[in-house]
This record gives C-alpha cells, sequence and structure tokens, in this order.
C-alpha cells in the first residue's frame, strides 16, 4: 500500500511539474507584458522597458527556453518571480491564499452538508411532492451562471439593508464589497462582526450553489444505497426504518462524496473567481484573472502551480480518505 | 414522473410474459415512449426546439439587424419599437439577443458534439487498445485535469481574437472531454471481455470496426446523455469566459459578451442584464431537463414497464 501511494506521488508531482511548464510556456509566448509598459504617461524609453522587462525575466526577446530556464531554477529553490509590479509572487500567493480560504472554507462546507442533507432527503422520498421540489430547485440553480447569482444574491442584500432601514440610517446590515470594512480587519471582536456582515453574502451564493450540485450527486447515491439488500437486513434485525437509512444508507453513500468536497475545495479557491469578482475580495482568483489580463507571465505560471498542487493534494488526501472509509478498498 | 396506471398499452403489456424474451416494442419506441413521460424532460424538449426557432428564425420579425444603431433610442426600456430595449449605443437588445443566442446554441452543440467525440474515440481507444495507447491517454487525461482549464484558455484567448470562434468552440472542448473519455474507458474494459466482441475479433474484424460497430453503440445512451449535459455546460462556460473578456469579444455577441455588458446596469438599466441572463437561466434548465429525462429513459436497468 505505502509503495502504491509513493508511486502514486511521484506520478502526481511529475504531471504538476509538466503542467505548470506547459502554463509557463504558454503564457511566455501568448502574453505580451511589453504592451503594459507601452503608451504610459510619462512616456517610458524603450531601454528602460527593456531593462525593466530584463529584471522581472520577461523580456520576449529572449529566447522563451533561456526564460524559462530561469525562472524553472528559481521554482526549485522555492522562488516564483516577480510579478510585472515588481512584487514578490510567493507573497502574493500566500496573503492572497488565505483570503480565498476564508471566502471559501465556511461556505463550501455548510453547502455540502445541507446539499447531501437534501439529497439525501430527496432519494428517501423519490417522486414524491417534497422530492420533486429539491430536484427542480437543484437544477435551477445549476442552471444560473454563477455570476447571475452573485449580482441577485448582491441585490438581495441591498434590499435588505434598505428594507430594515439601514441604509437611510447610513449603516449596513450585509456588506456587498470587500473582506472588511476601511480600518477594521483584526481580529478582536467588532472586527469579527464586521467580518461576519462582509461574508455573509457570498457565503450565501457558495452555499446556495455546492449544496444544489451535492444534492444531486448525493440523490443518485442514496438512491443506489437504498436498492441494497443489507439495507433490509438492517431493518430485519430490528433497527428502526430512519435508523437504519441514516447509520447504514447515509454513511454508505456519503463514501464518493468525499471525493467531490476535496476537489471541489480545490477547485474553488480559483473557481470562486467571480464571487470574489462581484463582491471585491482580493483573492487567488482575482489574482488568475488580473494576472492573464494583466499580461502577467510569472503570476499566471504561479497560479497554475498553485492550483496544480492543490488538485495534487485533494486527489490524494480523496484517495487515502476513500481508503480509511470504505472497507472494501482496504488491504 | 410518475406512471399512469390508466393507460391501456400499458396494461396489455403488463400482462404479456413475453415482455422480456421477445420485446413487442422496439427500443427506439420504448425509449420514446419513456421520455414522454417525463413531463419536465418534454417541456424542456420545447423550449429548446422554441429557442432554436427563435434564434435562427427571430431576427427577421424584427427591422432591426443587431449591429444597427437607432441613434434617436440611447437606453431606451422595452417598447413597441424596440421590444428588448436598446443599449447605450442604441442597438436593439431583441437582435442582440437572437444574435447571442445563436452563438451561445452554436457554441454548446457543437463544443458537447465535439467534447464527447474526443472522449469517445481516445477513451475507446486506451480500453481496447490497452499498452502504449492506454498509458498515452491516461496520463494526458491526467494532465489536462491538472491544468486549469480557464486559465489556459484565457492565456490562449489572443489566438482567436478576432480569428473565428470556432478556434474557442475546439478550446472549449478540449478542456470538457477528460471525465467522459474516463468512463468510456473503463466501460470498454469490460465490453472488451464479453462475447460478442471476442467473436467479432475472431472472425476477423478490424480493431477501429469492432470500437465503432460494437463497442461504442453498446454505451451510445451514456454517451447521448453526456453530449446533452456537456451542452449546458459549455454555454455557461462560454458565460464565464466572456465575462472577464477572454471567451467571444466584442462586436462579435453572445449571451456571455451581453451578460457582461449589462452586469453593471442591472440597477439601473435592468433589460440590459436580465434578458440575456434570464435566456441562459431558461436554455440550460431546458438542455438540463431534457438531459435528465434522457437519463431516465435510456436507463437500460429501468423496468420495462416504467
Amino acid at each position: 500500500m505505502a509503495k502504491f501511494l509513493l508511486r502514486r506521488l511521484v506520478y502526481l508531482v511529475i504531471l504538476v511539474a509538466v503542467a505548470t511548464s506547459i502554463a509557463y510556456l504558454l503564457a511566455a509566448t501568448q502574453l505580451n507584458p511589453r504592451s503594459r509598459f507601452e503608451g504610459r504617461n510619462p512616456p517610458l524609453s524603450e531601454a528602460a522597458i527593456t531593462s525593466t522587462l530584463n529584471d522581472l525575466n520577461m523580456n520576449p526577446d529572449e529566447p522563451v527556453l533561456t526564460r524559462f530556464g530561469r525562472w524553472a531554477n528559481g521554482v526549485v529553490h522555492g522562488d516564483l518571480g516577480k510579478t510585472i509590479l515588481g512584487q514578490s509572487v510567493n507573497q502574493q500567493i500566500s496573503s492572497r491564499m488565505w483570503v480565498s480560504l476564508r471566502l471559501v472554507l465556511l461556505g463550501s462546507i455548510i453547502g455540502a452538508i445541507v446539499g447531501c442533507a437534501l439529497g439525501a432527503y430527496g432519494a428517501v422520498r423519490q417522486y414524491r411532492l417534497s422530492d420533486h421540489v429539491v430536484t427542480t430547485a437543484s437544477f435551477i440553480v445549476l442552471s444560473i451562471p454563477t455570476v447571475v447569482l452573485c449580482v441577485l444574491i448582491a441585490l438581495a442584500g441591498t434590499k435588505f439593508n434598505q428594507a430594515v432601514g439601514a441604509t437611510a440610517a447610513g449603516k449596513q446590515v450585509f456588506y456587498t464589497v470587500g473582506e472588511y470594512s476601511p480600518g477594521q480587519g483584526g481580529w478582536n471582536w467588532s472586527d469579527l462582526v464586521d467580518r461576519a456582515q462582509h461574508l455573509f453574502l457570498p457565503t450565501l451564493v457558495l452555499v446556495i450553489a455546492s449544496a444544489a450540485f451535492y444534492s444531486r450527486y448525493q440523490r443518485s447515491a442514496m438512491l443506489d444505497v437504498l436498492g441494497q439488500d443489507f439495507l433490509r437486513t438492517a431493518q430485519a434485525k430490528g433497527l428502526t426504518r430512519n435508523k437504519a437509512l441514516i447509520k447504514h444508507g447515509l454513511r454508505t453513500a456519503l463514501i464518493p462524496l468525499t471525493t467531490f468536497f476535496a476537489y471541489n475545495l480545490a477547485l474553488l479557491f480559483i473557481g470562486s473567481v467571480f464571487v470574489e469578482s462581484i463582491f471585491t475580495w482580493h483573492g487567488m482568483g482575482e489574482y488568475l484573472v488580473n494576472s492573464v489580463s494583466g499580461q502577467d507571465i510569472n503570476s499566471t505560471a504561479g497560479t497554475t502551480l498553485f492550483v496544480a498542487v492543490l488538485v495534487l493534494l485533494a486527489g490524494f488526501l480523496s484517495d487515502v480518505a476513500y481508503a480509511a472509509l470504505d472497507p472494501r478498498v482496504r488491504v | 414522473m410518475s406512471t399512469q396506471p390508466g393507460e391501456p398499452m400499458l396494461l396489455v403489456e403488463h400482462g404479456s410474459d413475453e415482455v422480456t424474451s421477445a420485446p413487442v416494442v422496439s427500443r427506439g419506441r420504448l425509449v420514446l415512449r419513456r421520455f414522454w413521460r417525463r413531463r419536465m424532460a418534454v417541456i424542456g424538449l420545447v423550449v429548446i426546439v422554441a429557442l432554436f426557432f427563435f434564434a435562427f428564425v427571430g431576427p427577421y420579425f424584427t427591422k432591426w439587424s443587431y449591429s444597427e444603431l437607432d441613434v434617436s433610442a440611447s437606453l431606451s426600456p422595452p417598447n413597441g419599437t424596440h421590444w428588448f430595449g436598446t443599449n447605450e449605443l442604441g442597438q436593439d437588445m431583441y437582435a442582440q439577443a437572437m444574435r447571442g443566442l445563436q452563438k451561445s446554441l452554436l457554441i454548446g452543440v457543437l463544443g458537447a458534439l465535439l467534447a464527447t467525440t474526443i472522449a469517445a474515440i481516445l477513451g475507446s481507444l486506451a480500453g481496447y487498445f490497452g499498452s502504449a495507447s492506454d498509458r498515452i491517454v491516461v496520463i494526458v487525461i491526467d494532465l489536462l485535469l491538472i491544468l486549469p482549464g480557464f486559465l489556459i484558455i484565457a492565456v490562449l484567448s489572443p489566438l482567436f481574437r478576432g480569428k473565428t470562434w470556432l478556434v474557442f468552440v475546439l478550446l472549449l472542448a478540449v478542456f470538457q472531454w477528460m471525465l467522459t473519455a474516463r468512463v468510456v474507458r473503463g466501460l470498454t474494459l469490460s465490453l472488451k471481455e464479453r462475447e460478442f466482441v471476442s467473436a467479432a475479433r475472431f472472425m476477423g474484424v478490424g480493431r477501429w470496426k469492432i470500437i465503432f460497430r460494437h463497442i461504442l453503440p453498446n454505451m451510445a445512451s451514456f454517451l447521448i446523455i453526456d453530449a446533452t449535459l456537456n451542452v449546458s455546460a459549455l454555454i455557461l462556460a462560454e458565460v464565464a469566459l466572456s465575462f472577464f473578456g477572454f471567451g467571444i469579444r466584442p462586436p462579435d455577441v453572445s449571451l456571455g459578451t451581453l451578460i457582461q455588458q449589462g452586469v453593471t446596469s442591472y440597477n439601473t438599466f435592468w433589460w440590459l442584464f436580465y434578458i440575456p441572463a434570464a435566456l441562459v437561466v431558461v436554455l440550460s434548465l431546458a438542455v438540463n431537463l431534457v438531459g435528465d429525462g434522457l437519463r431516465d429513459a435510456l436507463d437500460p436497468n429501468a423496468r420495462l414497464d416504467d
């Protein structure tokens, strides 16, 4: 088992290296960092631009492979290079990843729990009214583009503020902009309340979106389990239907979900790009969009590396969790 | 979605014992009948047909072309002349929405067909041929799953800027086929051991012919469902990429570009945002409902009378 996991790990690490290299090479050949400096007011001299680009290792006149070699050498030594503004990519990622984590952690956990509960409930009451309601609702949510969902929730928050009279009083119950109010952002009690007021609406978006997603999977997983013999056996040996359903049915049906949860949490780091954009949080999603539209080669490659490592970790952890939870794959 | 016991045809079938050994109805008609009974799926299908009709015939109902500027009516709300209102340039939003709907439908359908085709061919190739080709396909799948598709398409967006949007569809498909291919590979591995495939092989049928004649038709229902669900996934992906300017770009029109242009004015000029947004939701919902109905109708494990 250990040998298998180790081999798998080596394979995944190689994949990450290849994926990141591809991303760097594509970014280095497609993006145009020079355009960021041209047309500035006051105009920069050609020589100044070239020297800045050289400094950032983004000079398009140098052969791509030379630049790649220099960049890869830095990455192996733990340095992801500089952003186009001369900041350290490492520093950007290490501050932004916590913003993203604070944004998505709560929402995705609550969303997963709500979604699983709804899906399991729908499966148990298959084809009854409540099942139809859950199914239809999740289909509708899954058909709404995330950006539209964000706008609707932000609008609902604003309307709520107006309805309770907070806007008129110059205050807000739910904020639609940023992670915390200017002047706050610490961790004492009033800061925490302020953070919660900012977190509520984006979390609501994540809860609604991921609950819809999970409920679909949980419903079909639960339906598969419901037909199994061991559920009948559990009831035959004297458990009530509810007890059998929860202890034997739900538990079994939850196992495949662990894989989804791990991957989803990893992908949400950049998947929350709309939530970050509409609610102006400065996380990894925003970084990804900014790095591509800002012609920032090193940041683009750095984000890819970050995402690839997260997906790798998620895959690896879910393999381990699967083995731990499912007695059939235990060796 | 429930069975209707009153249907006379059903009762006849229910009573006959030969149903399983010698089906009275062909599989096609059976599937059609099962699909017909999923009311939501039928509604979805009707909506899709209607949207197709509107997208391609709708523009002829109005005198405005999507690129025409009505300088006398900038930002006018929906009215008799401009059914969906106009934007700040004075472009007719009805014509624009129909144009966008066309593009989104084409992107969804073409991209989904492409993604499922890639998945079917590479997945069955890996499963059936095994050895080196299997290893290569599995590595490519793993690699593309690790590469963030959104970012790569965004980086490559200068490539298709100003060129045909078909390149964009191709890129969308390239990042959409991997999970399907995994399933196809698994199904091929098990189908490969079945008697009818061995029989064909011993009779000297070529490998590609076996794949296209015996393996893929046996997972047709899975592929159909997958292609359907891909349509809505790709329509939503287009909206996502176009929102950040990485997908379809103005002056080209898609539902994604319309949402992107309308999002800032959702509070003031609601028609610019809510009309394209509603079109995307309705379209994608209809596709999802049809996909769900197909899943039930094509399920080989379902009881014959179910």
